[in-house]
């Protein structure tokens, strides 16, 4: 019996190393293991022996398995390397040989994603009415987030956003912007820097906030704001722009409707809402039945906003507002769910 | 916050008119977010008491129920347990249709017949109890068959759900809402002031008071009543706390949420005996100190937290024996509360420091009616008539109520009302409305803001003849700051009251034209090249695993999200790659991996990595330097259509490259040498060079191993082996900016009217040497004549020899005035030959 043990190690040994591929490999492994191997055999035989050699059997037995095993394993992984490295070479393409013209290629048209079909879309309509574009950063420090905005520590207004925090430097300093807002203060600053006053641009981009993910949530989201800044600015203006922009995007006979509203950043403050695009203003479900929809906030500018960018809200004054692009590009589509926007299923993205 | 007319109309005769109402608090930006009728469809409902109760076979969870409903016995199946015979409770019979729109039919159950609905508080509309019956307690005299608003009492009201901004505390009330709404439709507004109880026992001797941090707590005052027997409210006080959305609790408790619903000021009443050394004390918790709060949680205060600005200053409110008995303004302890055993209580007033609260509510992550109003502000002078108002209150349930004479009254640095200044010009410049200085007074004087001017007319006869008005600003307007803000404040008040719709709008214009930058112009084109090879565009998430960097191969430090949504994605992604290969993974899964996607998106890296953001700034708004991580715009594009691969992706970037013009941006193979990019493929990608050296991106194939990871195979018989997945990737910043990318300036080059003329070199040049570097040399020999050059094969094998290629270029020559001779394009070959063989060894073949 334990010669038969020893030999069996002895041939499992010379039969893995004779293995030259991991397909082989895997034809090795099922004849050292598999039911009908001697290995397996051995095992069954051990019940004919004494007690004492038995255990002894048995012991050695289970390591010849052990050891075979782990060789097994070791060869995969050499064999493995060398196939891959084998296959590299064999791959090995110079891009530089590349024919763009041979390079088969069936027609068919890519789709951009609705979200930034309606930011351009939006874009377009606010250049129209003679508004820069500006982007800025996705993370920022606290200051330009909140406390250029009028939104000292502890400021009760910060609970309204549900603020992503990063690890870097002291705890709660560093985050990814709940608003586009920050943009507002960096062109602010850097038109104060240049004295290149007035300011009439509108700022686009991702935004962040602690939202469990649902219908009507995304805790990615895409936002558009405008900032003017100018010589006698007035609430009317502000009115007025709102008004242009959403006959010009949503279409004739839409209009828009302010009400107060607070924004630490903004005074006086409103939410401006629109009249409802489903049902045209008769009411309807997604207007809950009072014919118009909420899209965003906006105001005159908070003299402590200036203050902190070192305008002079005697000389200068202004007005901003804010809504969101992807709830825009829902409502307008009838789109069900928020989500849809991120899954990437090509037979979403396909039908824009 | 719940606001039933009926209510409403203690301060001000509100008309029965539901929509004009519900529009003047919308306009005043007390936005009603619904409107519920009480008592409608209560009409059918009827008292009717409980004679028999018994199991039903077979279920375990409904019973047969027989009642007397006044005129003989129903029997109904009923789900709740929470009664007995002999109880009375209510009783929709058939074809009633409930407030919450449930229509009650006759139903069948287990072979009983149910003649009805035995209903809860929740169904009726009447309470937030829904667990079982509203059972009716012995005050409800009623007999069977009596319809149940006649026994409770009720009468049909209208409560408005209004939201109220938190700049807003003032109106988070009732008498708030009354004063707002009385002043837009021209109602005179009345809060009445209660009496100050006198003639008791001086309060002195029955309590003690200390304040010992002023700046937390500006004032304190503390009333006791003696005499106190602790039962139910009266039904008036429990029904309106009901509508409003409040448990009625006892007597005690009731009173001192009515008056925080009718005035804002949150109280709290102890049971004075149970309160050791007879006192309060207002202090700063120790740090470490612990309290076990109302809830049975225990709290751990006086310890800074994470939040910016948490100084760990928390105010508690202790016994007289100095034992914390309460977190100041957010939550009472246990050992004190009100219980049907007490017969002294202690009521607590206070205004406290709006930022403590805020502070403390915050960390602990306790928030309470009482807190949301401390930390946005109480009015510390409404503290004396809310005392009073309690006291009268409490001595409707119990007549032999003793007040005792005074109160504990302790005093810091309280906010006091104060004076603005507001320019006349001002107002009409934020507004836009020529406004008068009497139409400004008027407006702001019936929301109780005092204006110099006297008694204003209020027909506006007063023409700005003088440049400003002084507006006195009461103190329960936290909202308005001192000056300068707070004359914008004020301008605020005088818009919300004029009305929103009732300024004119008005587009301006301005002569600075509008525009899209160079860079938003070149993003725009790029995508657009993008989906004309056929590729969509994808939006994949921000944040990613640890995994999913290791993945693609990305060791090393990212950026961390301290609270993440998500706990297992907490970091921000470095690499489009995870989130585009999830998307095609995605895709595949769904039998449709044939695709193409890219994305623009940014990427972050860590500031240890190097590259970090620093914001540094000085001036007006403070001084402030933040170390940020760097951002970079890229964009990434998987190609996995039918047989896409690393030539797909190559000829992809050369179609980029033509758009914007792109000069000298070499593909670089990668080797061990010049280092491999993670998850890309060893032997089939390369880096885009840039003139100076600077890789701005790469193109090739997913390396086969990170593919196969993410499920994408293609499977050939019984063998799976990974697919080959194109990548294309291009740092924006880098491509879109002149210093790093040279880009052809887009000016017309002549086209010639004579005919060209094509010399064909196939040329054996070693692996090591790159096409487009020979193709670069051979139009760099070929000089002004050179029309195109152009690699249109390529071939290894049998008779090149091992290491080397032949490559095969048409260069096509032509001249702008004239047909080149064959002397002149074989001088032009000869040349071409001459610099290759020189340059790179090359032989002709």
């Amino acid at each position: 019996m334990q010669s038969d043990i020893e030999a069996i190690l002895r041939e499992g040994e010379a039969a893995i190393a004779a293995a030259s591929s991991t397909d082989d490999l895997v034809q090795v492994e099922t004849e050292l293991f598999g039911k009908r191997s001697a290995l397996s055999g051995a095992h069954r035989a051990l019940g004919a022996l004494e007690a004492d050699q038995r255990i002894a059997a048995g012991r050695r037995l289970h390591e010849v398995r052990g050891a075979l095993e782990a060789q097994v394993a070791d060869r995969h992984d050499a064999l493995a390397a060398t196939e891959r490295a084998e296959l590299l070479v064999a791959d090995r393409l110079d891009l530089s040989e590349v024919i763009p013209n041979l390079v088969r290629s069936p027609l068919s048209r890519g789709h951009l994603h609705l979200v930034s079909q309606a930011r351009d879309e939006l874009e377009d309509v606010f250049v129209g009415m003679g508004f820069e574009v500006a982007e800025g950063p996705e993370a920022e420090s606290d200051w330009y987030n909140f406390e250029a905005l009028n939104m000292p520590p502890a400021h009760p207004a910060r609970g309204m956003y549900d603020t992503m925090y990063l690890d870097i430097g002291e705890p709660e300093t560093v985050l990814l912007r709940t608003h586009t807002s920050p943009v507002q203060i960096h062109l602010m600053e850097e038109a104060v820097r240049n004295d290149t006053l007035p300011i009439h641009a509108v700022m686009p981009g991702k935004c962040y906030r602690l939202d469990t993910p649902d219908a009507r949530h995304l805790p990615v989201f895409n936002q558009i704001e405008g900032l003017v800044v100018d010589r006698d600015v007035t609430f009317g203006d502000l009115a007025g722009t709102i008004q242009t922009f959403t006959t010009a995007y949503f279409g004739e006979g839409m209009q828009s409707r302010l009400r107060p509203a607070y924004f630490p950043f903004t005074e006086p403050s409103a939410e401006f809402e629109i009249t409802c695009a489903i049902c045209r203003g008769a009411g309807c479900r997604t207007c809950s039945n009072v014919g118009w929809v909420e899209l965003g906030g906006c105001g005159m500018v908070d003299p402590a906003v200036f203050a902190a960018v070192g305008i002079d809200s005697d000389v200068w004054s202004g007005f901003a507002f804010g809504f969101g692009i992807d709830r825009l590009a829902l409502m307008r589509h009838e789109i069900p769910d928020l989500r849809s926007f991120m899954e990437n299923d090509i037979r979403f993205l396909s039908q824009f | 916050m719940l606001a039933p007319l009926s209510w409403l109309r203690d301060f001000a005769t509100f008309p029965d008119d539901t929509p004009a109402l519900v529009a003047a608090l919308d306009d005043l930006g007390l936005v009603v977010e619904g409107v519920t009728r009480v008592g409608e469809g209560l009409e059918d409902v009827v008292v009717s008491q409980v004679t028999e109760i018994e199991g039903i076979k077979g279920a375990d969870r409904i019973r047969r129920i027989v009642v007397d409903a006044g005129a003989g016995p129903v029997e109904i199946v009923c789900g709740a347990f929470n009664f007995e015979v002999g109880d009375r409770v209510p009783l929709a019979p058939v074809d009633t249709v409930l407030p919450n729109g449930m229509e009650i039919g006759r139903r069948k159950m287990r072979g009983v017949v149910s003649n009805g609905m035995l209903c809860s508080g929740k169904e009726l509309g009447l309470s937030d109890d829904g667990a079982g019956l509203l059972v009716l307690g012995a005050e409800v005299n009623a007999p069977p068959g009596t319809p149940l608003m006649e026994a409770l009492g009720l009468q049909a009201d209208t409560v408005f759900d209004i939201t109220v901004e938190g700049n807003r505390p003032d109106a988070w009330c009732m008498a708030g809402i009354a004063r707002d709404l009385a002043a837009r439709l021209g109602l005179p507004f009345a809060l009445p002031e209660p009496p100050a109880p006198s003639g008791g026992q001086p309060v002195t001797e029955l309590a003690s008071a200390t304040v010992e941090d002023l700046s937390l707590c500006p004032r304190l005052t503390v009333a006791v009543l003696t005499g106190v027997v602790v039962g139910p409210s009266p039904r008036w006080i429990a029904e309106r706390l009901t509508l409003a959305g409040m448990r009625p609790i006892n007597n005690v408790v009731d009173a001192s949420n009515y008056v925080m619903l009718e005035r804002g000021q949150p109280t709290h009443p102890y049971d004075l005996q149970r309160l050791g050394g007879r006192g309060l004390i207002v202090r700063r918790a120790q740090p470490g100190e612990t309290l076990e709060t109302l809830e049975g949680v225990t709290r751990t205060l006086g310890r800074p937290g994470r939040s910016l600005g948490d100084t760990g200053e928390d105010c508690v409110i202790c016994d007289g024996d100095n034992v914390a008995v309460g977190i100041a303004g957010i939550m009472g302890g246990a050992s004190s509360e009100i219980a049907e055993s007490t017969t002294e209580v202690l009521l607590e007033a206070a205004y406290f420091t709006p930022m403590a609260i805020a502070r403390t509510s915050k960390r602990l992550g306790l928030r309470t009616e009482a807190s949301a109003r401390f930390e946005r502000g109480t009015d510390p002078w409404g503290i004396d008539a809310s005392v009073h108002r309690f006291s009268q209150l409490l001595a409707e349930s119990v007549p032999d109520l003793a007040v005792a004479d005074g109160t504990l009254d302790i005093r810091g640095d309280v906010p006091e009302p104060f004076t603005l200044d507001v320019p006349i010009a001002r107002v009409r410049r934020q507004v836009g409305v020529p406004l008068t200085r009497a139409q400004i007074a008027a407006l702001l004087e019936p929301i109780g803001f005092s204006t110099g001017s006297g008694s204003v007319d209020s027909a506006g006869s007063d023409a700005g003849s003088e440049d400003q008005l002084t507006v006195l600003v009461p103190t329960n307007r936290p909202d308005v700051r001192p000056a300068p803000y707070g004359i914008d404040d004020v301008i605020e008040e005088v818009a919300r009251t004029f009305g929103y719709a009732n300024i004119p709008r008005h587009t301006p214009t301005w002569p600075q034209p509008g525009r899209l930058t160079a860079l938003q112009r070149d993003r725009r084109l790029i995508k657009t090249v993008l989906c004309g090879v056929g590729a969509s565009e994808a939006w994949t998430n921000t944040f990613v695993s640890e995994e999913s960097h290791l993945r693609v191969g990305l060791h090393g430090p990212a950026v961390r999200v301290s609270n993440p949504l998500i706990a297992e994605e907490p970091y921000l992604r470095r690499s489009l790659m995870p989130g585009l290969l999830g998307a095609l993974a995605y895709n595949a899964g769904r039998r449709q991996g044939d695709i193409r996607l890219f994305e623009v998106g940014v990427v972050f890296s860590h500031p240890d990595e190097g590259f970090p953001r620093v914001v540094e700034r000085s001036g007006s708004g403070g001084s402030h330097t933040a170390l940020l991580p760097g951002e970079r715009e890229l964009l990434g594009a998987v190609f996995a259509y039918q047989d896409d691969d690393a030539q797909t992706a190559t000829a992809a970037w050369h179609i980029v490259a033509d758009a914007f013009g792109v000069r000298g941006v070499r593909l670089v193979d990668t080797d061990a040498a010049s280092g491999l990019l993670p998850g890309l493929h060893p032997t089939r990608s390369a880096r885009l060079v840039a003139g100076e050296g600077r890789a701005i991106g790469a193109a090739g194939e997913i390396d086969p191993a990170v593919a196969a990871d993410f499920g994408l195979t293609r499977t050939a018989g019984t063998r799976v082996s990974p697919r080959r997945v194109g990548w294309l990737e291009v740092d924006l910043g880098l491509l879109f900016d002149d210093k790093v990318v040279e880009r052809r300036a887009m000016v017309a080059a002549a086209v010639s009217r004579f005919p060209s003329s094509d010399v064909d070199l196939a040329l054996v040049v070693e692996d090591g040497i790159a096409a487009d570097v020979v193709a670069d040399a051979l139009g760099a020999a070929a000089g002004d004549l050179l029309e195109s050059v152009a690699l249109f094969d390529v071939y290894r094998g049998p008779g090149i020899g091992d290491g080397k290629r032949s490559l095969a270029y048409r260069l096509r020559f032509c001249s702008l005035d004239h047909t080149l001779t064959d002397e002149e394009v074989g001088a032009l070959r000869a040349r071409c030959i001459e610099a290759v063989v020189t340059q790179f060894g090359a032989a002709l073949r």
